[in-house]
């Protein structure tokens, strides 16, 4: 299983916070997560496949679309962050 | 090293103490503390709530601080970040770096203020006379974060 996570402005647009999914057969990294979510179309379509800006962790570590994602992982997506 | 989520305020000049009395042999310290605005892009701001990654959030100010002691020669750091809903003139962030001369600590809570501003997982909400609104990120941010790439 994969633990997702939503934050901030994908929170709200996605109404999710989170959610448990099983892991695809077809994704192996984060890049390939985000088409698998895309697919769901109307508003992931909008957030995985548009044109703002999306960041993403696994396993509570930032990461690229290259990174690997296995069974297990916590990954979760939100917009590039402002704190501080 | 000291890493604070909290929701309650903090208390600047106790915090400076603690870091200064810590060791005798300290003989700077700096420190950086954020205050909330009251205006932003062009709107005024009556208050602002503060979204993160409770675990990430942690792990990952800790990670900022390890890397500022293994570049720069600092006895300590402390940040703190408060989350929550917060008012205009409220603190939001401090950042206490103790060492023996002020060059060192000058430099590395600016580094920390930079890659906290760009990696750690905060977000802000901003409340204003036309509603709601995430604010977005800024590219001069990922400017000064960059620069620390390139030099010390």
């Amino acid at each position: 299983m994969l633990q997702l996570l939503y934050f901030a402005r994908l929170r709200e647009v996605l109404a999710t916070a989170q959610e448990e999914i099983a892991l695809p057969e077809d994704v192996c990294d984060v890049q390939g997560l985000k088409h698998w979510l895309a697919r769901r179309g109307g508003e992931w379509q909008e957030t995985f496949a548009g044109s703002r800006p999306l960041r993403a962790a696994v396993n509570q570590e930032l990461a690229s679309n290259a990174d690997a994602i296995k069974d297990g992982d916590e990954i979760a997506f939100f917009p590039p962050v402002t704190g501080g | 090293m000291t890493v604070r989520v909290q929701h309650e305020d903090f208390d600047v000049g106790a915090e400076i103490a603690a870091m200064r009395l810590a060791r005798p042999d300290v003989g700077a310290v700096a420190a950086f503390v954020g205050q909330v605005r009251d205006v932003n892009d062009g709107a005024e701001v009556s208050s602002m709530t503060l979204e993160h990654y409770p675990g990430m959030t942690e792990k990952s100010l800790e990670a900022i601080v390890t890397q500022a002691r293994s570049r720069w020669d600092i006895f300590d750091a402390l940040v703190i970040h408060r989350i929550g809903t917060l008012q205009p003139t409220d603190q939001i962030v401090l950042v206490v770096v103790s060492g023996a001369h002020r060059g060192e600590a000058f430099k590395a809570c600016e580094f920390i203020m930079d890659y906290l501003k760009t990696e750690a997982p905060f977000w802000k909400k901003e409340q204003t006379g036309a509603g709601e609104r995430w604010v977005e990120a800024r590219d001069s941010d990922e400017t000064a974060r960059s620069r620390w790439q390139e030099k010390h």
